[in-house]
Formats: structure tokens, C-alpha cells, sequence
């Protein structure tokens, strides 16, 4: 199917570009960069002292996703079976 | 006039109503229900009604109080977008079973006595389990068997749990229990069960999914937070609750990475929250107990926002698999829009409801010295993000695309997404408004700098994370797959062990007979022989050679006469 340019279809085509999921990461990077930039100037209440080392959240969150996706993916090895399992 | 009648009386009685009529009436008397219960709630002063005496026991078969009724009011949202969403279907069974169990459920809520607990407890699984068979399938039949079996049991575990509390203290009432005595562990046990604890948990992403498109709906949003709720009012500041939570906030979101039934990542997402609330009970101090009841509230409703946005695309394409979705965008803007709402309040982004909540939590956590806790907990909504907030969406409605172009969700469910949008961003929007309903008193400030700053910086890089694993071709691929649960040890295991246990049993008796008794075998054999069915001496003659016999006997006889 073939949509006329300014149509709604196009509009849903360009949702679902390529190009814009580009743009959408630099954009991550960007917004990325600034949180990690704008970190030392936050004053943190916390009483754990790793709270306070400079971008620990940004960090943290990166290294734990990860890992979470990649032991999962390791977890596959063990657990995944055929979607009739049950019913054999 | 006298109150006597809990809300959750209500829809009840009117779901049996639900049957006699038909088209339009029916429709306007079903979104009636969960909004006239509403209204009752709000008009209702908090205190204990509705007492009865049954067999020397006194029960309170209402109590209204701050926590009650927090649950109460988002029960019955939940209801009525229940509701709202089911509007489309002709099928009585799930009309009926959509009222029947959140007002089950309302009426557990509001509970002041084990008895009555236990009574709505045990409806809540029998009405919530037609909405699996609602489903028709000999998976869904077998399904909700099993389902039943669970909830029942711990209904069961509650009732002796009530049972040695009533002997031990002479009082029935609910109030806080504790861990001291066998039955505070055995009614902690009956709650633990509903609230998906680890190891039996395997009933939520097993019901859930088999569930009807709107089935799963209502039943994401009751059993569990009633689960939540009695945990609140009966375990509150238990420790033992907190690594429970946090072991139940984290390992569900590993099933969720590699899980290819939406339906199913959103049930562990579920579970994963449930955590959060068993974490803030278990700390138990006012901030963290609001926290827990805030959680709960959001969590109903941006749930059931996840479970209608996924069921509209169940209902519109004929598949929730992430392998067979993607790129539906083109076809389902709205829903992709309201599926969106959903995950970023999941995710706890700044402005949607989950952040004013689990913020609470992760505060308490974080307050009350609980290092390696607090530590789970982040890791938890990084997590939640990543497999729920970002996996879901993007499967569905983005990604690859798959081709499947289809109209939009019907009027009634964009409405019902809508409506939940709504409640999730107002939520996000104007916590202060919502803190005042809760039951504890306190003030906590969710939009500090602190808070946005490092919230979104867990937030983005978990995102970053996402983007660094598809670009690098890390991300586990869908894979028409299903993956080992825990209910592998019911479904699988137990029987095989049964089975080999039986087949045992058998050879062995067998074995046992022969050497024991062979001399009395050969005895046997003999009689056998001799007695049996084909025995020398159990055979029979027939009765016309008695008759022929006779016969000739008299001929004989007259002959002989005659001669004489």
C-alpha cells in the first residue's frame, strides 16, 4: 500500500522509521549526558556513601540492565522449552 | 438509617442481576454498579458495621477505615474500567464473573473479622475463575483447575490459621498478627500464596495469560492487592517481609527479558511490583506502609492500563506473542499511545503515577539504613523499566515490523485505556491531592530536584542500556518459546515423581505377594481350580435334564404299572 506524502499513513510510517528510532537514540545520548552533567550540582540526602559518588544512579542503572538482560538471556540455556512443553 | 450492607455487597448482588437483562439496560446497570458502590464509599463514615453473631462469634462484616477505604476506592475504579471495557461482549459468564469478584474482593476488603475474610476470600477464587474457563479451551479448563486448587488451598490455610488465633486469643478480629505463633505463620502462609510470593507465584503468569482478553483485566487488579492490603493490616513491619519483596521484585524480571507471551511479561511485571509493596510492609514504618498502600493504588490502575492496551491488540491481531507482533503502530496508534501511559507509570517516570509511589518506598528503604535492599530496589525499577516500560512497547508496537495491519481497539476499550491515562497522569501530576487520602499522616515530597534527577538518570541509562544491547544485536530475540517456571515442579516434576512413586509401589507389592505367600498362592490355585468360575464343582447342569430325567422316571414308573 502506497499513502499519499501528509496523509495519516504516512504520519503512522514515519512513527515507525528507522530514521527516527536515529534520532530518538542521539537524543538519548544527549539527554544522557546532560543528566550526568548536571549530577554535581544536586545536593543528595542519602546516608549510603556510594549515593554520592558523581553519576552513581546513571551507572548503576546502565551496568544492571546489562547484566539483567544478558543472565537472562544465559537463563535460556535451562529453562526455554518448546511452547507445546506442557502438552506432549 | 442503619449501614449493613458492605459495598462489595453491591456488586454482587447485582452482578446476579446482570443475567436477567439484556442490550442497552444491561449495560447502563453494569457501569451503574461499581459507580453507585462508589459513591456509597465516599458517603460512609469510617467505623465498624454490619455486626453479626454466628455461633458465639462476633463478626464485623464491615470496617471502614483510611486503609480500607484507599483500597476500596481503587477497587472499584478497577471494577467499573473492568466494566467499561467488557462493554463489547455478549458472553454472561464474564459479565457476571467481572462484577461477582472485584465485589468478592471489595467485601474482603472491608472485612473486620478472619470469618468474613475468609468467606470473601474463598469467593474471590471462585468467581475469578470463570474468567479463565471464559476462555474455552481444554488449556484454560485444566488452567483454572489448578488455579483453584492454589487459591482454595489458602483459603483453607487461612481458615486454620483463624481457627487456632480465635482458641488461642478468643477473638476473631483482624487486626495486626504478627509472626509469633503457628497461626500467625499459617495465615501469613494463606497470604503469601495470593500475594505471589516466590515458589508460589507460578499461578500468576499461568492464569493470567490463559485468561480471556477481558478477564485478564479484572483479574490483574484484585486477588494480589487483596493479598497486599491483609498483609498491611495483619503483617506490618515484619522483617522477614523484606528480603521476600525484594526477591520478589527482582527475579521475576529475568523470566520477563526472555518470555515471549506479552501477556505473560506484563503478569511478571505484576509480580515484580508486588515486591515493592511486600518491601514497604515489611519495613513497616509509616512512610514506607504509605508507600506500600500508594503502590498498591497506582499499580491497579496502571496495570490493568497495560493488560487492557495488550488485550486490545489480543482482541484486534489473535496474538499477544512478541514474535508474531511488531511495528502496530500504523494500525493501533491509540492504544500504542495508552500502552505508553501504562509503561511509563510501570516505569516510574517523573509525572506518571508509579513514581510518586515506589519514590515512597525506595525513600523508606533508603531512610531506614536498609543498604542492600535499597540497592535491590533500584535495580528492581531499572529493571521494571527496561523488560516492562521499554520491552512491551517496543515489541509491539514498534520494532520490526510485522506486517499485521488491523483497525483500531473498539470505541468502549480506547475509552477504558483513556479513562486509566487519565487516573495515571493525574496521579503523576498531583500527588499532594493523592498523599492526603492515605491512611498514614506525613509529608513526603516526590518532585525534589533530588529525586527527578537521579530517578531519570536510572531511568536513561537503563534506556541507553536497551538501545546499546538491540544495536549490538545483544538483546535476546522472541522466540516462540514458552520458559521453565516454577509450576514445572507441580506440572512436571510432582507428577513424574508420583507416577515413578506409584509404578513402584506396585512392582513392589507385586514382588511381596509372590514371596510371602507362595505357599498359600498354590493353595489358592487349587481351590481356584476346583471352586472357580470353570471349577469341576461349581459347574452347573442345566434343569431341562432334571426335567427329562423325571420325565422318564414317571414313564418308567406308569409302564411298569400298566404291566402289572
Amino acid at each position: 500500500m502506497t499513502s499519499a506524502p501528509g496523509s495519516t499513513d504516512e504520519r503512522r510510517d514515519r512513527l515507525a522509521d528507522p530514521r527516527t528510532a536515529r534520532y530518538l537514540v542521539w537524543a538519548l545520548y544527549a539527554v544522557c549526558a546532560g543528566l550526568l552533567l548536571i549530577d554535581p550540582l544536586v545536593h543528595k540526602h542519602g546516608p549510603f556513601a556510594i549515593e554520592h559518588w558523581i553519576g552513581f544512579y546513571g551507572i548503576y542503572g546502565f551496568v544492571v540492565s546489562i547484566g539483567l538482560v544478558l543472565v537472562a538471556k544465559a537463563m535460556r540455556r535451562i529453562l526455554m522449552r518448546p511452547e507445546n512443553y506442557y502438552d506432549r | 438509617m442503619t449501614v449493613e450492607v458492605s459495598p462489595g455487597l453491591i456488586l454482587i448482588l447485582g452482578a446476579l442481576v446482570v443475567p436477567l437483562l439484556r442490550g442497552i439496560a444491561r449495560s447502563v446497570f453494569m457501569l451503574a454498579l461499581p459507580v453507585v458502590a462508589f459513591l456509597y464509599l465516599l458517603w460512609l463514615p469510617n467505623g465498624a458495621y454490619g455486626g453479626l453473631s454466628i455461633f458465639d462469634l462476633d463478626l464485623t462484616t464491615i470496617r471502614v477505615d483510611g486503609l480500607s477505604r484507599m483500597f476500596g476506592y481503587v477497587f472499584l475504579i478497577a471494577a467499573f474500567l473492568g466494566v467499561v471495557f467488557a462493554l463489547h461482549l455478549k458472553d454472561t459468564v464474564q459479565h457476571v464473573a467481572g462484577l461477582f469478584y472485584p465485589g468478592a474482593a471489595v467485601a474482603a476488603i472491608f472485612a473486620g473479622d478472619l470469618v468474613t475474610l475468609f468467606v470473601f476470600w474463598e469467593l474471590t477464587a471462585m468467581a475469578s475463575v470463570f474468567l479463565i474457563w471464559a476462555s474455552r479451551n481444554e488449556n484454560a479448563i485444566k488452567t483454572g483447575i489448578r488455579y483453584l486448587v492454589i487459591h482454595v488451598g489458602s483459603g483453607v490455610l487461612l481458615l486454620a490459621g483463624a481457627a487456632i488465633h480465635y482458641q488461642a486469643t478468643g477473638s476473631i478480629a483482624f487486626e495486626h498478627i504478627g509472626l509469633g505463633t503457628t497461626a500467625g505463620a499459617l495465615i501469613l502462609a494463606a497470604f503469601g500464596i495470593k500475594a505471589a510470593f516466590p515458589f508460589v507465584h507460578g499461578w500468576v503468569p499461568e492464569a493470567y495469560p490463559t485468561s480471556t482478553v477481558t478477564g485478564a483485566v479484572i483479574m490483574s487488579a484484585f486477588t494480589t492487592k487483596l493479598a497486599i492490603y491483609a498483609l498491611a493490616r495483619g503483617y506490618a513491619g515484619t522483617d522477614l517481609l523484606i528480603p521476600i519483596g525484594a526477591a520478589m521484585a527482582v527475579f521475576p524480571l529475568f523470566y520477563a527479558v526472555i518470555e515471549n507471551d506479552l501477556r505473560r511479561v506484563l503478569a511478571y511485571g505484576l509480580v515484580g511490583q508486588l515486591g515493592f509493596m511486600v518491601v514497604g510492609i515489611g519495613i513497616g514504618t509509616e512512610l514506607a506502609l504509605n508507600g506500600a498502600v500508594a503502590h498498591a493504588f497506582c499499580s491497579v490502575l496502571y496495570t490493568v492500563l497495560l493488560f487492557m492496551s495488550m488485550g486490545a491488540v489480543l482482541y484486534r491481531t489473535g496474538t499477544a506473542k512478541a514474535s508474531d507482533l511488531g511495528g502496530l503502530v500504523r494500525s493501533m496508534p491509540l492504544t500504542a499511545g495508552f500502552g505508553i501511559v501504562g509503561a511509563a507509570s510501570i516505569s516510574a517516570f517523573p509525572l506518571f503515577s508509579g513514581f510518586v509511589s515506589k519514590a515512597m518506598i525506595i525513600s523508606a528503604a533508603l531512610g531506614e539504613d536498609y543498604f542492600w535492599t535499597w540497592l535491590v530496589l533500584l535495580f528492581a525499577s531499572a529493571g521494571a523499566f527496561l523488560q516492562i516500560g521499554l520491552k512491551v512497547p517496543y515489541t509491539a508496537f514498534f520494532g520490526r515490523d510485522s506486517g499485521i495491519r488491523c483497525e483500531e481497539a473498539p470505541p468502549n476499550m480506547l475509552a477504558a485505556m483513556g479513562l486509566a491515562s487519565v487516573l495515571c497522569i493525574g496521579i503523576g501530576v498531583l500527588p499532594m491531592t493523592f498523599y492526603e487520602l492515605l491512611p498514614y499522616p506525613g509529608d513526603y515530597a516526590p518532585y525534589t530536584l533530588e529525586h527527578v534527577v537521579t530517578q531519570l538518570q536510572l531511568l536513561m541509562f537503563s534506556a541507553l542500556a536497551f538501545a546499546v544491547l538491540l544495536r549490538r544485536g545483544l538483546y535476546p530475540v522472541s522466540l516462540k518459546s514458552m520458559n521453565l517456571d516454577f509450576e514445572w515442579v507441580y506440572r512436571r516434576a510432582a507428577p513424574t515423581v508420583a507416577l515413578a512413586g506409584w509404578d513402584i509401589a506396585v512392582a513392589l507389592r507385586r514382588w511381596a505377594l509372590g514371596a510371602m505367600f507362595k505357599p498359600l498362592s498354590a493353595f489358592l490355585t487349587g481351590i481356584y481350580r476346583h471352586h472357580g468360575p470353570d471349577g469341576i464343582l461349581a459347574r452347573t447342569w442345566p434343569t431341562g435334564l432334571m426335567a427329562l430325567w423325571t420325565t422318564l422316571l414317571l414313564a418308567a414308573w406308569l409302564v411298569i404299572y400298566y404291566v402289572q
